[in-house]
């Protein structure tokens, strides 16, 4: 997902005869849906892995402009540029609110910021692929934020307060995201015959990625079974996969379009589809940083954060000589 | 190294008539450029006639284990709410 392979303790969920009096009423509150804030008592592990969960769906959310941002200048129409620039600008929003969630657990945002920069801390694996032509804007919106949504809906009803809250706001957001690019994607499949085959190709290279989203199985993790006791993670990886791959054939047939899987098959037994599972050697070698762009994300990110040094620290002199100013009057 | 942008609280009023509400926080180097991001990150579809921006450093919280002493005397003064008083059917609407 936005945020994969989190690692929590490291060990499994803790039995309840081993917690200290303070662990045991944090799991009640839990357990019996209480939000978790800032100032409450909270396990480490829990604060810990929360900051390193928030802080991978932030980066994310701004890494994931770039590949966009490429298309902001060659969309084809004025209102297509106008819609893509938005949608761009809400991504932009969405890794605002969940650095200000991050940091009310005690990490600063220069922190945050330097540690995406030092590739000590991750963002989602999809974003080092490359979108190469118009219609990948179209097969972004309709898979990557769509598959975004199937991890954030659940996500709302996480226990940490501010979280929550930054999801909330999220979701409200997303579903434009996604329609944007499922209408290009009909525009597309109902055009030329290159138009179509421009949405097939784009289909074609997203599809596998965009499983890869979700992350490996994680049915037997002992970091998703804690996280999971925690309420920070509310579904496995593959029931999230499944449901996204049920969504989302039915949609392609609508397009017309083939998805690249040969054992794709509606299963009468269990109501799902059977899909093949995406090349997971091609997702461990994304995250150590050999996926197609992971480069050319940290240079743009590196080069962001470098250029803005003048003016982030001309405005922070700005402020102080003003106040200066307003004091001695 | 730079210094950090304080950290402000975001408070919107949603429409004319409500009370401002907390929305969430960023960062920005005074009041006005606050106003202006804020206007930005959470304003985008007209969610607000009116902001406010308050330095989270200025803010003073009461700390969640207070929780107790500071809100049990409310409990037990039942006589605050209205309910507490049987007046008669025949007394009309009060
Ligand atoms: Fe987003
Ligand atoms: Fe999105």
């Amino acid at each position: 997902m936005y945020a994969q392979m989190v690692k929590s303790t490291g060990q499994g969920v803790k039995p309840r005869e081993d917690m200290s009096p303070e662990e045991r009423h944090f799991q009640d509150r839990v357990d019996a849906n209480e939000k978790i804030e800032p100032k409450d008592w909270m396990p480490d592990g829990y604060r810990k892995t929360l900051i390193r969960q928030i802080a991978q769906h932030a980066h994310s959310e701004v890494v994931g402009q770039l590949p966009e941002g490429n298309w902001i200048t060659r969309a084809p129409t004025l209102e297509r540029k106008a819609i893509l620039l938005a949608k761009v600008q809400d991504e932009a929003g969405h890794g605002l609110y969940l650095y200000c969630a991050a940091e009310t657990l005690g990490i600063s945002r220069d922190e945050l910021t330097e540690k995406l920069l030092d590739g000590s801390m991750k963002y989602s694996s999809i974003f080092n692929y490359p979108t190469l032509t118009w219609a990948d804007i179209g097969a972004v919106g309709w898979l990557v934020d769509g598959a975004a949504i199937m991890n954030q809906v659940p996500l709302q009803r996480t226990s940490y307060g501010p979280y929550s809250r930054a999801m909330i706001r999220i979701c409200k957001e997303e579903s434009f995201h996604q329609r944007q690019g499922f209408d290009i994607m009909m525009k597309m499949a109902q055009g030329t015959e290159a138009q179509r085959r421009m949405a097939q190709d784009a289909l074609n290279r997203f599809w596998y990625p965009s499983l890869m989203m979700f992350g490996p199985s994680d049915k037997d993790s002992v970091h998703s079974a804690q996280s999971m006791a925690w309420k920070i993670k509310i579904n496995t990886n593959d029931e999230l996969r499944q449901k996204f791959v049920d969504q989302t054939v039915p949609q392609a047939h609508y397009l017309g379009l083939t998805v690249p899987d040969d054992d794709l098959r509606f299963n009468d037994e269990t109501g799902h589809w059977d899909f093949s599972e995406p090349d997971w050697s091609e997702f461990y070698e994304v995250l150590k940083g050999n996926g197609p762009c992971n480069e050319e994300r940290m240079a743009a990110r590196r080069k962001a954060w470098d250029d803005g040094a003048w003016v982030r620290e001309g405005l922070m002199a700005h402020a102080g000589k003003r106040s200066h100013r307003t004091a001695a009057e | 190294m730079s210094k950090e942008w304080p950290l402000w609280e975001i408070f919107i009023r949603g429409q004319h008539g409500m009370s401002h509400r907390h929305v969430g926080s960023l960062h920005a180097p005074d009041a006005e450029m606050a106003i202006r991001n804020a206007r930005d990150v959470y304003t985008r579809r007209n969610e607000g006639v009116s902001i406010w921006v308050v330095k989270a450093a200025d803010i003073a919280a009461s700390s969640p284990s207070d929780k107790g002493p500071l809100y049990e005397p409310s409990e037990s003064k039942v006589y605050r709410h209205p309910t507490f008083f049987d007046i008669p059917d025949d007394v009309g609407a009060m």
